[in-house]
């Protein structure tokens, strides 16, 4: 057994002739977070779909506690524990708490031809999770459409973490989120991976990635520009890594330029 | 950690979250879908309670009257509304209703099978058209309101020619001497409970025909598929798995997509349920008629949506009811009759359908407002 819970070796894909991502390489620990950091355009929204069955990988491979992995759809990489948690989330907010928690994976009670959604046991469950978070769901029946980003962002990575997510793979989870919010859902991240999750959270927050994370890799263009052990870079490094340190630095120079005419 | 869990056994123990404000029995209604539709009906009841009481509407025959009108909607109208929660339309529906027609005379008279056999065969084709509708939608991406609108114009079409081709004419009579001694055509043309109608009959409790039969012989087969049929997809909807991907899938496709509901085979079998539906509507009225017409069910397919609308079905998909629609099809079906049993004159019905549509669509936009409004 290798020290590594999931690896993704060289992983390309291409889209006719648009190379999407080329030879990207990550490892995870269980317990690691791993920030996966880049500008708009970087590639990272081809990697999650590539890591959550969505896409295939034109070329590389996965392996998963030591065994290499082929994923045909999106329920394949569920079903041997990486849950993917996405932008927009996948709650539909006109159904209630408990049957987005359980949407597609429904508690059934009852004979065969006869089984009923078990909505009784749903409702404990879904309000025991979210209370385990620390969000007082007052009522399980409630629509989604009435919780706050931050709280529905939470329900989605529990919903992921209960079906039985070792790897939690978690797109933007604080981009659309005010500061207390988005301290809430990094705190709660922070907890899945003490109890052994690997996460991978992407990001192009350098501030939200960065007290969190353990390890980043940074993504420009498609490429992996290496990953980083927290104690190796620090983060303003990261920053000018991420958005082609030297775009900012000319920018810097053409500022200074105009002050300096403006000032004349 | 303590604290919390020491919480959590509070609230089991008074059985009620402190934090849980009591909500009134009325906020609990007004989250229903179908709460429009049930006013909507208790309006029209009792409307028509004062201006037509006294003149035979609420009799035994009156009632089972516009009872048989409201069943027949709302049999389409429920399946309609199940593809809308699902998040797609079928305007194929009156279309279908005409071709199941047929499927089931053709055979029967020109081909001389058994009744029942072209009765299967007319299900059969229901659920390939179905399937066709829902692999097309699925498959192409296209809005189901352009691939059902082609279906539309094509099972006319096709209802039309092959009618006109096998029988040189667009009407095909003289299926009722075909329904006695047949071992499925009672499931669509017997009056249940007759013994109960002739008991009240000779109780003198309902009005009799001058040979002493009562007017009223039981009640009509569309009455008990359109219980059944509600019955059965509020079951679905509110109690299995399957009912909550139909919300799901309506609701967000691609998020359903992606927590491992099967979207794609979910629309087919909605689908496949609307063209079923038709096809029930198809059968009863067929054999009640004891014949096909070429022209059968056109326009239903607006009725069935403008019923599965006004019972709190939401156009994008995602929200709504079973009973709503039933309760949508009792208010038509109550209006289109009992309108006559009033001084206004009947060509007046549209305007009513039009108009108790768009309240309803304006209601039901300020609903999902509420629903999901921020606390």
């Amino acid at each position: 057994m290798s020290e590594y819970l999931v690896q993704f070796n060289n992983i390309s894909k291409f889209f006719g002739k648009v190379i999407a991502l080329k030879d990207v390489t990550m490892k995870l620990k269980k317990g690691e977070i791993m920030c996966l950091l880049g500008d708009n355009g970087a590639g990272k929204s081809t990697l999650i779909k590539t890591l959550a069955g969505v896409h295939k990988p034109d070329e590389g491979e996965i392996i998963f506690e030591d065994k290499k992995i082929v994923f045909d759809s999106p329920r394949d990489a569920l079903d041997i524990g990486i849950g993917t948690v996405y932008q927009d989330l996948a709650l539909v907010s006109l159904m209630s708490v408990t049957r987005n928690f359980f949407m597609g994976r429904e508690p059934q009670k009852g004979l065969p031809f006869f089984k009923t959604f078990d909505i009784e046991k749903a409702n404990s469950i879904a309000a025991e999770r979210m209370g385990q978070i620390g969000i007082d769901v007052r009522d399980p029946s409630q629509a989604v459409g009435t919780m706050s980003g931050g709280e529905r962002q939470c329900l989605a990575i529990s919903r992921a973490i209960y079906f039985g997510a070792k790897v939690l793979v978690l797109d933007e989870p604080t981009s659309a989120l005010g500061v207390h919010q988005a301290s809430m859902v990094l705190k709660y991240i922070v907890k899945a991976a003490s109890q052994g999750l690997a996460v991978i959270l992407i990001t192009h927050n350098v501030h939200h990635a960065y007290p969190v994370g353990n390890s980043f890799t940074v993504l420009n263009r498609g490429k992996s520009m290496g990953t980083f052990q927290k104690k190796d870079i620090s983060r303003e490094k990261l920053l000018s890594m991420m958005a082609g340190g030297e775009e900012l630095d000319k920018l810097e120079v053409e500022l200074k330029e105009m002050d300096r005419i403006e000032n004349n | 950690m303590s604290v919390k869990s020491e919480s959590i056994q509070s609230k089991k123990d008074s059985g009620q979250d402190e934090r849980l404000k009591k909500i009134s029995p009325l906020r609990v209604l007004l989250n229903r879908p179908e709460l429009g539709a049930l006013g909507g009906s208790i309006l029209v009841f009792i409307f028509f309670g004062i201006v037509a009481g006294d003149t035979g509407m609420f009799s035994a025959y009156g009632t089972l009257n516009f009872l048989d009108v409201s069943a027949n909607l709302g049999i389409i109208a429920i399946a309609a509304a199940m593809l809308m929660i699902g998040g797609e339309f079928d305007l194929s529906i009156g279309s279908m209703i005409g071709f199941a027609g047929i499927c089931i005379t053709i055979p029967a008279i020109y081909w001389g099978w058994p009744l029942w056999t072209s009765i299967i065969f007319a299900f059969a084709m229901a659920v390939l058209i179905g399937y066709f509708n829902g692999i097309m939608v699925v498959k192409t991406g296209l809005p189901s309101f352009i691939v059902t609108l082609a279906m539309l114009f094509i099972l006319r079409g096709a209802t039309l020619a092959i009618t006109r081709l096998i029988t040189g004419r667009t009407q095909v009579p003289g299926l009722r001497v075909l329904i006695e001694d047949d071992p499925i055509a009672w499931l669509f043309a017997t009056d249940t409970f007759q013994w109960l109608f002739t008991w009240l009959g000779s109780m003198k409790l309902i009005a009799l025909r001058t040979d002493g039969t009562p007017l009223a012989t039981g009640i009509p087969p569309s009455v008990i598929w359109f219980i059944a049929l509600t019955l059965f997809a509020t079951w679905i909807l509110m109690k299995t798995r399957y009912g909550n991907w139909i919300f799901a899938s309506g609701g967000d496709k691609v998020g359903a997509t992606n927590v491992g509901v099967p979207v794609g085979r979910v629309k087919i079998s909605l689908f496949i349920g609307t063209a079923v539906a038709s096809t029930i509507f198809a059968c009863i009225q067929v054999l009640d008629a004891g014949s096909a017409d070429t022209m059968r069910g056109t326009l239903k397919e607006l009725e069935a949506i403008a019923a599965a609308v006004v019972g709190g079905c939401l156009l994008t998909g995602g929200y709504g009811s079973a009973i709503g629609a039933a309760l949508g099809a009792i208010i038509f079906g109550t209006v289109s009759m009992g309108i006559f049993y009033t001084d206004v004159d009947t060509d007046w019905f549209k305007v009513f359908l039009g108009a108790m549509m768009l309240i309803a669509v304006v209601f039901n936009n300020y609903i999902r407002k509420k629903v999901t409004e921020t606390k």
